[in-house]
């Protein structure tokens, strides 16, 4: 599998390239230039292609009821050829990916995480096939693909406050990340972990840089329950284990209390973190033409309709239709999402994440 | 070239003795299975990131409170684990083997369960009752004394909750040991001891305590090692409550970026201690003998209990509640509830777990072909490796059958995780690229279902005197054969019961597995650890109460089963 790494000659080769003719900045700025591929469609030779492979293999961040949801509905689509979805924490499948990789273990066909700054360095690796769905060009604005066709946005995420309201009334719970530090709070709250989860590390990421370290420090000295996934904690606020949600997928709270759960979510007032979610298509994929044909569906209309009617998240499909019940992105008020900064900074946060909260 | 000629001696050719081949092989094996991944291991801790030589992992391992923390942690939750183990399991296990106390045939039924739970299901199991808030059994404490919202009876995110629900899961080792060991101990020495004038306390102080005493004092040993190596359930309940033993803090040190030198520098210390542990036990109970089934045995002597009959039943099932029947009400609860705290009732009552575990859930399936070969394999390869090992060191077979009873004892003292790294990184490259295939698993599970095989059969061994063999071997039989007539057929039983405690261990195995799955071996475990830090409580939950059954299938079909003569009676454990 040499093919699958770039060489540091073509590192140089790229770069010079980029030097050469350097496009426009995107949010993907990135030394990597190739040639945009085609915009390819969903071909009856693909689907056929992807029949005799029988599988596609789909690592994921995403909640494991939508996973699988997504999953089963590739499999109706395309009978014959079914999905296997792992999921975990995005930080984990990093890691996981890092380590079969550099076995040589070539599992995975399309992965998705909740970290756009894993996708920086699969690519530095030479790790990502270049695939651009027809739908994709056609109906995503050009801030939600990479026109090179390294990454598609497959769904943005946000991490506000949840709250049980059998355990604290919504004109009681905390607004701010600064109402979160009130020692009444203590022995109430549960957090999910940066080195689990990619919308935690992204969140941990945005609020040390605007509210300071200092923050997290004061925070752990309010007797924090500490999960690992940002879809455990909706889970930990559902069961009435803690009353406040302090990070983790909003959407699951959305989506609890669309389900008559005593859950609500809260937008803090300094600004919700935010964790744009892309998925790659493996170089190396074992069986290529089903990771294409299900990276094209999972970003078509249908898949992207089921993100939004079933599991509440923020499409980046410009003709998927919203379903009422969610506040729109544009109506709050978010943190800065700087994916660069996470994937030079990972590994400091982790550290002092570790330091702060002892785990 | 004279003297080659008067070598000529005529060979006997039924008397050449195969076992020695048989045997150097095995330790050849085992010298594989467990030095390849341990000297990687010692490499990796005294090296540097960019190579070289350096003891600065060992530095900061000393120096860092983030390391220093976890050791105490570690040791303090390791101690307390076994005191309290030996304090319930002992009388316990006295109890069943020596008394007259009734359903002793169900409370060993009872624990026998408790030891086959996965103790991170247990760990599960004790969120679902015991998490402050939520927890099933706070919530009763709060209805029934009106207590406030956020007050609770248990804690189970805290050093004693853990520490709770380890002893729950590690107890039966002690049991079985202590229990065994009383059925074996026959009744004459204790009757001698009664017709000399010996009172019962005399007797019990005297004979069966000290005769009891190396069983306690290896189930301690055990139980020990148990808690120091376990990481499933401190994974679960220690990480949210913000503290790390040195087994969650190892797999920590595996995130990316992954930082093995300091991993195996961690893993070190443990190492050491477990094998100043094993030498302590030698010293006590070296040089004592304690084979106490010779060629003539009497049974067991019972104890009345008379009026104390029934407190001690109490006794036992108050104990058992623990381990047993909360953790599988809990569990039973939650797959049938729309929401894990809640207790069943119309309104939430619901097949949607199931559901989800078996149709949506693509998971499933391959990991109960994975967990199945596995367990089978590890069992059948296992059972083989310490029936030979054991009796090589138990008969004293080959020179250096020392350092084969060490090396298969080994195994104790790395804990899973630190092992999982071990062959990772001896197994990721050529010649031998297992990483990625269930075989790199099958040589984890067997390397460490190997002592515990091993303690087991090593301890049947000793219990059947060599003079039945002797008496074999001089009338002419060879080793096999004396093996194969004499020793295999007293040996059935333990070898059965082997069998199924190695595939028990196997199929709940986690802390290598966890590093050492990928996407197409994953198996239960990891499966169940990975819904657990999602919170996917309910698929946990069907998950579990079907391992569960296969388990008790397991050993239900073990005690079942008809070899020879009468029926194989599975109560070791």
């Amino acid at each position: 599998m040499r093919s699958t790494k770039f060489s540091r000659r073509d590192l140089l080769k790229a770069s010079s390239a980029l030097a050469v003719g350097a496009a426009g900045g995107t949010v993907f700025a990135d030394p990597l230039r190739a040639a945009p591929p085609p915009a390819d469609a969903i071909t009856p030779a693909l689907i056929e292609a992807a029949k005799k492979e029988g599988k596609v293999v789909f690592y994921t961040a995403m909640d494991l009821a939508f996973a699988e949801r997504l999953g089963k509905s590739f499999g109706e689509k395309f009978p014959g050829i079914a999905a296997r979805v792992e999921r975990s924490g995005a930080e984990r499948v990093f890691t996981r990916i890092d380590q079969e990789y550099k076995s040589n273990v070539h599992a995975v066909d399309v992965v998705n995480t909740a970290d756009q700054a894993h996708v920086i360095l699969w690519k530095r690796n030479g790790w990502l096939a270049q695939y651009l769905p027809e739908e994709v060009v056609k109906n995503y604005d050009k801030k939600y693909y990479d026109p090179e066709g390294f990454e598609l946005v497959t769904r943005v995420l946000v991490s506000p406050f949840g709250i049980n309201t059998n355990l604290v009334k919504k004109e009681d719970a905390p607004k701010s990340f600064a109402d979160l530090l009130d020692p009444k709070w203590s022995g109430k709250m549960v957090k999910g972990h940066p080195a689990y989860s990619g919308t935690i590390m992204n969140a941990t990421f945005q609020i040390a840089r605007d509210l300071g370290w200092s923050f997290f420090e004061k925070l752990a000295k309010q007797n924090v329950l500490q999960v690992q996934s940002a879809t455990d904690t909706p889970k930990k606020i559902a069961l009435g284990e803690r009353a406040i949600m302090i990070d983790g997928a909003g959407y699951l709270v959305i989506r609890g209390k669309e389900e008559g759960q005593p859950v609500d979510v809260i937008y803090p007032e300094e600004g919700t973190p935010l964790a744009t979610s892309p998925s790659c298509l493996m170089k190396a994929a074992p069986n290529p033409n089903a990771g294409r044909l299900f990276h094209n569906w999972m970003h078509g209309r249908e898949a992207q309709q089921i993100l939004i009617d079933y599991a509440r998240q923020y499409s980046p499909h410009g003709q998927a239709v919203e379903k009422p019940g969610v506040r729109k992105l544009s109506e709050i008020k978010l943190m800065k999402e700087d994916p660069e900064g996470v994937e030079k900074s990972a590994d400091e946060v982790k550290r002092r994440y570790a330091e702060i909260f002892k785990v | 070239m004279t003297i080659a000629i008067s070598e000529q001696v005529p060979r006997t050719v039924h008397g050449f003795d195969y076992t020695r081949v048989v045997l150097y092989g095995f330790a050849l094996a085992l010298v594989l299975l467990i030095v390849l991944p341990m000297s990687w291991l010692v490499y990796y801790a005294f090296s540097s990131p960019s190579g070289g030589i350096t003891l600065s992992n060992f530095t900061r391992l000393f120096s860092e409170s983030t390391f220093i923390d976890p050791l105490i942690t570690t040791f303090v939750l390791a101690t307390s684990t076994s005191v309290i183990c030996c304090i319930v399991a002992a009388p316990m296990g006295w109890l069943v083997a020596r008394t007259d106390m009734p359903l002793r045939r169900t409370t060993r039924l009872m624990v026998t369960a408790s030891f086959v739970t996965p103790p991170f299901l247990g760990a599960i199991a004790w969120e679902l009752l015991a998490a402050p808030n939520s927890g099933l059994i706070n919530q009763a404490y709060r209805v029934l004394t009106g207590a406030p919202a956020d007050d609770h009876l248990f804690n189970i995110y805290s050093f004693a909750g853990l520490t709770f629900v380890i002893a729950c899961y590690t107890f039966p080792y002690v049991f079985v040991l202590v229990a065994n060991a009383l059925d074996r101990t026959p009744g004459d020495l204790e009757d001698a001891s009664s017709i000399l004038g010996g009172s019962a306390w005399d007797t019990a102080r005297r004979v069966t305590i000290p005769l009891a005493m190396p069983a306690v004092l290896a189930g301690a040993l055990v139980a020990f090692l148990q808690a120091m190596t376990l990481f499933g359930s401190p994974a679960i309940l220690a990480l949210p409550a913000g503290f790390h033993t040195m087994t969650t803090k190892i797999w920590s040190l595996f995130q990316y970026p992954p930082k093995p030198e300091l991993a195996a520098a961690a893993a070190l210390p443990l190492l050491i201690l477990t094998v100043l542990l094993l030498r302590a036990e030698h010293m006590i109970l070296g040089r004592r003998g304690y084979a106490v089934l010779g060629g003539k045995n009497s049974d067991p002597r019972i104890v009345p209990l008379g009026v104390l009959r029934w407190p001690a039943v109490l006794l036992c099932f108050g104990i058992l509640l623990c381990p047993v029947f909360l953790p599988y009400g809990a569990l039973f609860n939650a797959a049938f509830s729309r929401i894990a705290s809640q207790v069943i009732s119309i309104n939430n009552f619901t097949f949607h777990n199931i559901y989800f575990v078996f149709f949506e859930l693509s998971a499933t399936k391959l990991a109960f072909y994975n967990t199945f070969v596995l367990g089978i394999a590890t069992a059948t390869l296992g059972t083989i490796l310490a029936l030979v090992i054991s009796y090589l060191t138990t008969r004293q077979a080959v020179a250096g059958h020392r350092v084969l009873g060490f090396l298969a004892t080994a195994p104790v003292a790395i804990p899973g995780i630190v092992l999982g790294v071990g062959l990772f990184l001896s197994y990721t490259r050529p010649p031998f690229v297992l990483y990625g295939t269930l075989w790199i698993l099958l040589l984890a599970f067997l390397t460490l279902s190997l002592p515990a095989a091993y303690q087991q059969m090593q301890s049947a061994f000793r219990s059947i005197h060599p003079e039945l063999e002797d008496a074999s071997r001089i009338l002419g039989a060879t080793r096999l054969r004396a093996l194969r007539e004499i020793t295999a057929p007293l040996l059935r039983t333990s070898v059965i019961a082997t069998w199924c405690f190695v595939f028990v261990g196997t199929i709940r195995e986690l802390s290598a597995a966890i590093m050492l799955f990928t996407s197409e071996t994953k198996v239960i475990s990891v499966l169940i650890f990975d819904l657990n830090e999602s919170g996917d409580l309910a698929a946990i939950s069907v998950l579990g109460i079907i391992m569960l059954i296969i388990t008790f299938g397991i050993v239900a079909l073990a005690n079942r089963l008809r070899i020879g003569g009468g029926p194989v009676r599975l109560r070791n454990y």
